[in-house]
């Protein structure tokens, strides 16, 4: 049960957000122009950082909709994302992504872990500047939006058939627009 | 030096936001929501939870601006060094206390917040957006925080700047940059 008193048909993020709508704009901006701005790294490609490291941190919630989202932008192909989350080295993605990934996974612990030789690493495989700067930010800021889902107490279903649906939905029509339905029918009733 | 080519003499934050535009404004106004705009916890409360947390994450340019911030806020910058240092012996009220235990959680994982954490800060007064915002301010920092050390942004030993810095942020918050040019200070 969440901690405090969450609009109860809205699983996950959604319904802290729908409870606090002033924050939850600037919340799903900030998402919107990481995962699917225009951008050199594909949208599953910056999917799968989101996913790599929720699934680090351990929120259920946001690694199986994101690791939902990124199948759908990746062919469907849900066994790479698995494979993303348990050992990226062995997953069949490119090196320019496996040195992204580990920098992301330094930035899930902790910021200062980054060293020089890790972004050289990245650059090697052509990562441009802005991207090792997006795999950064989108590191660290999953390390906000899991701790805000499990903070909360959210409630995190455990149904595969739910994230699927909704990750299609969300890869088709980005996240600012899936949150206005909530947002538009909670906001009244949060406050 | 930074990982990636960042304009030189922006400081921290500034750096990356500078670099970046297109996500330095909803992280700009996230900071605003959370921070300056309207709310039961003063600016000076919420300041102090983000200058604990990035004292935890051990983020100096985040921790000294925000310490700054809430030391402007509250007209008492001993009470933020106690803060960052133990904050059960701060003279701060039982109902931030209880805020700042939980902020403390959310910076481990958010998993480790109690339902008995949530009672307790319920006991002293405490309201639901107040804890929803403690750990989103909380969570939040924890974003910043590694945003700031994880491209390697230049955080000078300067105290002058991070006052300046303060002062700006207390009175016009988030919204506009509180370093707008590059700055020279002995690092």
């Amino acid at each position: 049960m969440p901690h405090i008193a969450l609009p109860p048909d809205l699983p996950g993020i959604r319904g802290a957000m729908a409870f606090r709508p002033e924050t939850a704009r600037p919340l799903n901006a900030l998402v919107e122009v990481l995962l699917t701005g225009p951008n050199t790294l594909s949208r599953g490609e910056r999917e799968l950082i989101a996913t790599y490291v929720s699934s680090r941190n351990c929120t259920h919630y946001c690694h199986s909709i994101h690791g939902m989202i990124a199948a759908a932008h990746l062919g469907g192909d849900e066994a790479l994302v698995k494979q993303v989350k348990t050992d990226f080295m062995q997953a069949a993605i490119s090196p320019k992504m496996k040195a992204l990934l580990t920098i992301a996974g330094k930035v899930q612990q902790d910021g200062k872990l980054v060293t020089a030789a890790d972004v050289e690493a990245a650059r090697k495989q052509d990562a441009t500047d802005i991207e090792i700067h997006d795999t950064v930010l989108i590191a660290a800021a999953f390390c906000m939006y899991n701790r805000y889902v499990d903070g909360l107490g959210t409630d995190q279903p455990d149904d595969e058939a739910l994230y699927r649906e909704r990750g299609r939905r969300v890869a088709r029509d980005g996240y600012v627009t899936v949150s206005e339905e909530y947002l538009a029918n909670h906001a009244h009733a949060a406050h | 030096m930074a990982h990636i080519n960042l304009p030189e003499g922006f400081p921290g934050i500034s750096a990356g936001f500078t670099f970046r535009p297109e996500t330095a404004k909803p992280m700009r106004a996230l900071a605003h929501v959370l921070l300056h705009e309207a709310n039961s916890l003063t600016p000076g409360e919420r300041e102090l939870i983000a200058a604990y947390v990035s004292s935890r994450n051990g983020c100096y340019f985040c921790q000294a601006s925000h310490a700054a911030a809430a030391s402007c806020h509250l007209g008492d910058a001993a009470v933020v060094e106690q803060v960052k240092t133990d904050f059960l012996s701060a003279p701060v009220s039982e109902k931030l206390k209880a805020l700042l235990k939980i902020a403390g959680k959310v910076q481990q994982d958010g998993k480790l917040v109690t339902p008995a954490d949530v009672e307790a800060a319920r006991k002293q007064g405490a309201t639901d957006i107040e804890i929803h915002d403690t750990v989103l301010i909380a969570a939040a920092f924890c974003m910043f925080n590694r945003y700031v050390d994880g491209l390697g942004t230049w955080q000078p030993r300067n105290p002058e700047m991070y006052a300046q810095m303060g002062r700006h942020l207390a009175d016009e918050g988030y919204k506009e940059p509180s370093i707008r040019r590059p700055v020279e200070v002995n690092a």
